[in-house]
């Protein structure tokens, strides 16, 4: 029996694991004592609000989806006259802000089961199926499952640089990663279908040449399906009931595909790269509570400052911190806990990261941007690499750099030069 | 045409269906899964409320005597409960009705008695039941108290003039609480029944033996009775020791005795075990145990992956205390990860 210890927030003991650059484990600051009333006092907050769900929170998750449902009805009619330029900037303009509430707002949330206590069967995590390249069922199980619980934690957390990317000191420096400003920048462009790929696992497959594993080719053929019926609507359907308009829709359906892709990636990006947010040593969470992973859930997260209408456009992911904290919370309330949490923050001594859009993204893409670069960690494990890989390492490395991004980091690969170095603090 | 028009339009909403967009206009349209306006609210007595509604297009009608179970959104939540049709079979405009008793801390009644409004849009099944008058035609006798005059009404006004003899003997704590009294009171003038009140808080219960001293050849009567469970238990001991039985049919509403408890019996009724879990023992880890093939997850629950379906009986969520009781109907499901047996409960895996 796997009883998980997260259940429990009794906390008698702190077991605090320094990273791997040497670094302090950024929860040392608070003793068993108090994790655990932190992790009282946020229970407590959660079945507040978990106890007040009413009718006004079904009604706004109803408006939302009548309001999108509205407006991608609505611009799509537009778009059958799309030859017109007027109506292809309005179309195009109504159909983008469609797909992100759809992708954010609705799916996201819905897949959560932010919305599964109103027993409405056409909004449950269990039979939602969002407007997105990545099969709903696929992306629960690696955002959901993997993401939210190990949100963070070096070498189990993918989301931290997708695998392709190195977004913390603390991770490992391959040559590829000097083109990362790239491999985000085109990351953001076809965000969607870098999604499905990743949910599939599919640069951990062709490096372990595990492509012919049936359940990863039952899964591909359901991601091929998806994409196929996705790409049919979008560039085949569409297209063709517009008539003359044909290549007019079809451009417009594009970019506001492209749109979404790059809202989507920002929004994302925020949630987890900017500085501040914190990492953790992989050994960190062994036997971890309750009050530890809300702890690291509040460090290795980011907020967005901004307008209503920026918060529901990010689909709540704004408040990421009070997203991760609890991710099944119906969205429209996290602004309404904001003020607590940040109060309970402080008073923890816990950073509580955040800063408006602009500021957010340009701070994620600088973290990017620097750590394309080794830094003093990095380059000496890099020293130390390439002198035990010698020449075969370096070979792999420079066709990695040339070709394909690397499907992992966090990961050790299997390649002998990836035994753990010992690092000077 | 039509089939491939369908696959047009499918193809242009997915992954969405062409419902999903027609139910913002037309909710009520026929292929839609089955819904009800609400058109007008008639209060009957202080506690009981007549809901008449415009049923979706697929609606199949039903006989008099039958029930139909109702969605309905209470403070966000779906929650279905079945009540009897009121409404006269066969209405020209063709509405429905229910008639709604609030009960103390009734979650569902409560809610039509106060807060639903006109427009607001139910869900429904179709109706169903088996305790409505066949072919019978002949002597009746009906024995109701309380809200169990509901079924006897949809038969009343819609068989009335065909049955030759009806005696009706209801309770209801005091003559104003008669849910349809004037209509009865009325029917009783005219001579076309014979109507026997009883007003239990100044006449008390009333006995089987006076039920029987009121209708001295209640043995040639064909019997409906609807009512709370001891009366009925009460007249079909009585109907059976007479050697009556078959003219008696009961209509019992669902019992909610749910056994509320700390642990308890788990049914997984695809694999076909069984097990005792204590109340502190998630029941992913007691079906894990067993054997059973459990979706699981994170665990802890915030993922969702190990959503299932509980069929019946009652869980508790370990984190809140907070107990979810189901009826194979209801189609909820539950988080495995965080919940324990409260009482005998059936997982559909």
């Amino acid at each position: 029996m796997v009883t998980s210890t997260r259940l429990s927030t009794v906390t008698t003991e702190r077991t605090l694991t320094p990273k791997r650059s040497g670094k302090p484990d950024p929860t040392a600051h608070l003793d068993a004592a108090q994790v655990e009333a932190l992790g009282r006092e946020l229970d407590a907050l959660r079945a507040e609000v978990f106890d007040s769900r009413c009718a006004a929170d079904a009604a706004y998750i109803r408006r939302v989806i009548t309001v999108q449902r509205s407006l991608e009805l609505g611009s799509r009619a537009i778009l059958l006259f799309s030859l017109f330029p007027p109506a292809w900037f309005v179309g195009t303009a109504g159909l983008s802000v469609a797909k992100i509430l759809e992708n954010m707002e609705i799916g996201h949330n819905v897949m959560h089961g932010q919305w599964d206590w109103m027993r409405d069967p056409k909004i449950h995590s269990t039979v939602y199926e969002w407007d997105h390249a990545s099969p709903s069922a696929m992306w629960k199980r690696s955002h959901n499952e993997l993401h939210h619980t190990f949100t963070n934690v070096l070498g189990r957390d993918n989301d931290l640089g997708y695998g392709i990317m190195r977004v913390d000191e603390d991770q490992r420096w391959y040559p590829s990663y000097v083109m990362q400003p790239v491999w985000n920048f085109l990351n953001a462009c076809f965000f969607e279908y870098a999604i499905a790929a990743y949910d599939l696992e599919l640069g951990k497959k062709v490096r372990d040449g595990a492509l012919q594993d049936p359940e990863f080719r039952a899964d591909g053929r359901a991601v091929l399906n998806k994409i196929r019926r996705q790409m049919t609507k979008d560039y085949v359907v569409h297209p063709l009931l517009s008539g003359p308009s044909f290549l007019h829709t079809l451009g417009a359906n594009a970019v506001a595909n492209l749109v979404r892709n790059v809202w989507t990636h920002s929004v994302i990006m925020c949630g987890h790269f900017p500085e501040g947010v914190e990492t953790f040593a992989k050994e960190s969470i062994e036997g971890e509570t309750r009050g530890e992973w809300y702890l690291r859930q509040m460090m290795g997260s980011a907020n967005i400052r901004g307008s209503k209408a920026m918060h529901v456009m990010t689909g709540n992911l704004s408040h990421q911190i009070e997203h991760h904290l609890f991710p099944d919370m119906p969205s429209n309330r996290y602004a309404q806990i904001a003020p607590q949490i940040q109060d309970i923050c402080a008073r923890y001594g816990i950073s509580y990261t955040t800063g408006t859009l602009p500021q957010q993204v340009a701070s994620a893409w600088r973290q990017v941007i620097k750590l394309s670069l080794p830094n003093d960690t990095s380059m000496a494990q890099t020293a130390s690499l390439l002198a035990r890989g010698a020449a075969t390492g370096l070979r792999r490395r420079v066709v990695s750099a040339l070709g394909r991004p690397r499907p992992t980091v966090a990961v050790a690969p299997a390649a002998p030069v990836a035994r753990p170095l010992p690092i000077a603090a | 045409m039509a089939a491939a028009l369908g696959r047009l339009a499918a193809s242009a909403v997915t992954p969405l269906v062409p419902g999903d967009y027609l139910d913002l206009v037309a909710p009520l349209r026929a292929g839609a899964p089955l819904r009800g306006r609400v058109v007008d609210l008639v209060r009957e007595t202080s506690d009981a409320t007549t809901v008449v509604i415009r049923p979706g297009r697929d609606w199949a009608g039903h006989v008099p005597g039958q029930y139909v179970r109702l969605g309905v959104d209470v403070e966000g939540v779906r929650r279905w409960r079945a009540y009897s049709l009121t409404s006269h079979v066969g209405r020209t405009d063709g509405l429905i009705a229910v008639t709604v008793k609030a009960l103390p801390g009734g979650v569902v009644s409560g809610h039509v008695a106060t807060r639903l409004r006109r427009g607001e849009l139910l869900h429904l099944d179709q109706a169903t039941g088996d305790f409505t008058l066949g072919a019978h035609r002949g002597r009746t006798l009906f024995v109701t108290a309380g809200s169990g005059i509901t079924p006897v009404m949809g038969m009343l006004r819609a068989h009335l003039a065909e049955l030759d003899d009806v005696v009706v003997v209801h309770s209801a704590p005091r003559a104003q609480d008669v849910v349809f009294g004037t209509q009865l009171r009325a029917w009783a003038d005219d001579g076309h029944l014979r109507l026997v009140e009883r007003h239990t808080v100044t006449q008390g219960l009333l006995g089987v033996d006076e039920l029987t001293d009121l209708v001295p050849d209640w043995r040639e009567r064909q019997t409906w009775a609807c009512g709370p469970t001891a009366m009925l238990d009460d007249v079909e001991a009585h109907w059976s020791a007479a050697g009556v039985a078959e003219r008696m049919h009961t209509e019992r509403f669902r019992a909610t005795v749910t056994e509320v408890g700390d642990g308890g019996t788990v049914t997984f009724s695809r694999s076909g075990s069984v097990v005792e879990a204590d109340g502190a023992t998630t029941l992913l880890d007691a079906g894990e145990e067993a054997g059973v093939l459990m979706p699981s997850g994170c665990r802890m629950g915030i993922c969702f992956g190990c959503v299932i379906g509980l069929r019946e009986g009652t869980v508790r969520d370990l984190r809140s205390g907070e107990t979810t009781t189901a009826v194979p109907e209801d189609g909820i499901r539950i988080q495995t990860c965080v919940s324990a047996a409260a009482g005998a409960c059936e997982l559909d895996v």
